[in-house]
């Protein structure tokens, strides 16, 4: 799940990237920018998931 | 050099000298947020990665920032050029040394690179070793920050958003609240993951104890200390890198200040109502949120909207530490995930939502509102998230694979000071309680 969380963070900020270098017009671009971070954000769940609280034991 | 340039220059010198009362600041903060038993080592790490940042930017981080008009890598997508790392000479080689504006961003990058690398002792304070603390601000202020700091600071694709694809002025960050803050930030999100909570900080069901910082009055006075170096930061910023002129400090630290106390006031008021009395630590860790977005936007904006920036971030703050320990599990005892990622953040997308002026400071002066200026930020927040946090993280992992990171449970147990240092901060007290007892 965690490498998961990575390749989405990656993956939507590759979105952006391609939006911002391939669309030219304004509604299209900034529709596909929203969707890159949206899919950031499903990554960073993924990696809050990923996550839990090891209550301490971590030696 | 001319008058008037001389007085620039002057100016913005005197400025960035100011910048590392900020990281007094936050050393201050982090101490007295942490264990008494681990104060003088917390302490002992802000100066050695101050330092090492210093040193790793003297050697190769500028040489990767560099600045808009020196050479650079470039790749060509869509027919357009993206710089993404800068091609200057290592040790700051042919730098003249002379107040030029080359210079000058030299001194504040290196300064920028020390207060973003103090960021993460706050969330790794009681469990990170000194040495790999150390190791991992080398990577920091020699390879991220300068990497980042090159697209929004100098010339890089960022920077480019505007003349490439028509985002508004392209992405703006006058005082480092991208390039600084959150950068720190996120860097102590992984730290946080990597290194994981401290012994006892969580039950068996994953419910987080209470434990307090030890010395509220630490706190509390590097709050002050700190706004003084965001003044430094975020004048010498505008001067530097938005082509400010030296009047245009007055409105920078106009609005750095009533940033910082209406976040401060909002997490005050947020914590009195839902907690029957103002929280104190929450309090000062909504003050640095409120700088931390102050550094975003402090040069476009006019004060009532500074105002407005300032609360929205000490509520998000308030809210943050809570949902960073509660949700995410992360145990982050100074607060730097909410105050520094997410009021970094938020400055950086209050720049696209609130930015008005430009910051020449020409009397009647106004910035064209352009719809694509939240397009660059929102740019800028999305390579934040989507790139430097991975990239820092997995540097971090890979050290921790050579250089473990967190100290042995017996050095926790000690206390930090005693098991690196051989002494505590403060010898004649008894200062140990048991917070390690399962629960």
């Amino acid at each position: 799940m965690k490498i998961l969380g990575f390749v989405l963070l990656v993956s939507g900020w590759t979105i952006v990237l391609t939006a911002v270098a391939l669309l030219i017009e304004d509604v299209p671009r900034a529709v596909f920018v929203l969707a890159g971070i949206g899919v950031e954000i499903v990554g960073l769940m993924l990696l809050i998931r990923a996550h839990p609280a090891r209550r301490g034991e971590h030696e | 050099m001319s008058g008037s340039a001389f007085d620039l220059s002057g100016t913005t010198a005197s400025f960035i000298l100011l910048i590392p009362l900020a990281g007094a600041g936050l050393a201050l903060i982090n101490a007295g947020l942490g264990r008494s038993r681990s104060a003088a080592q917390l302490m002992m790490s802000s100066l050695c990665v101050v330092s090492i940042a210093a040193l790793a930017y003297f050697v190769c981080g500028f040489a990767f920032q560099g600045l808009p008009d020196q050479p650079a890598h470039w790749l060509t997508i869509g027919g357009k050029p993206w710089s993404w790392l800068a091609d200057g000479h290592l040790f700051l080689h042919h730098l003249a040394l002379d107040g030029s504006p080359a210079s000058l961003a030299a001194l504040l990058g290196m300064a920028g690179a020390g207060l973003a690398a103090l960021i993460p002792l706050g969330a790794g304070a009681d469990r990170w070793r000194l040495g790999a603390c150390s190791i991992s601000t080398v990577v920091l202020a020699g390879w991220t920050y300068p990497l980042f700091a090159h697209w929004a600071w100098g010339g890089g694709w960022l920077a480019q958003l505007g003349s490439n694809y028509g985002l508004g002025h392209g992405f703006l960050d006058s005082g480092g609240a991208g390039t600084i803050q959150a950068m720190g930030g996120l860097t102590a999100l992984a730290i946080a993951w990597i290194l994981g909570p401290r012994r006892g900080k969580y039950t068996h069901d994953g419910m987080p104890t209470a434990i307090p910082g030890h010395n509220a009055v630490f706190v509390l006075f590097g709050c002050v200390l700190a706004l003084a170096g965001w003044w430094g930061l975020n004048s010498s910023g505008a001067i530097l890198f938005n082509g400010a002129e030296a009047g245009v400090v007055v409105r920078v630290a106009i609005n750095t200040i009533l940033s910082a106390a209406s976040a401060a006031l909002a997490a005050a008021l947020v914590t009195h109502t839902r907690f029957g009395k103002p929280d104190a630590s929450l309090t000062a860790n909504g003050w640095i949120g409120g700088l931390a977005a102050s550094s975003g936007a402090c040069a476009f904006v006019e004060p009532l909207e500074a105002v407005l920036i300032g609360a929205i971030a000490g509520i998000l703050v308030t809210f943050a530490v809570e949902w960073v320990e509660l949700r995410m599990s992360v145990d982050d005892p100074g607060g730097s995930i909410s105050a520094h990622a997410v009021g970094g953040l938020w400055g950086v997308l209050s720049v696209g939502i609130f930015a008005g002026l430009t910051a020449s400071g020409r009397t009647g002066e106004t910035m064209v509102p352009h719809p694509g200026q939240w397009l660059a930020q929102l740019v800028g927040v999305a390579t934040l998230i989507g790139f430097i946090l991975p990239l820092t993280y997995c540097l971090n992992w890979l050290l921790n694979l050579v250089y473990p990171q967190r100290v042995s449970a017996e050095g926790e147990r000690q206390g930090m000071d005693l098991y690196e240092l051989g002494a505590g901060a403060y010898p004649e007290f008894i200062t140990h309680s048991d917070e390690f007892t399962e629960r």
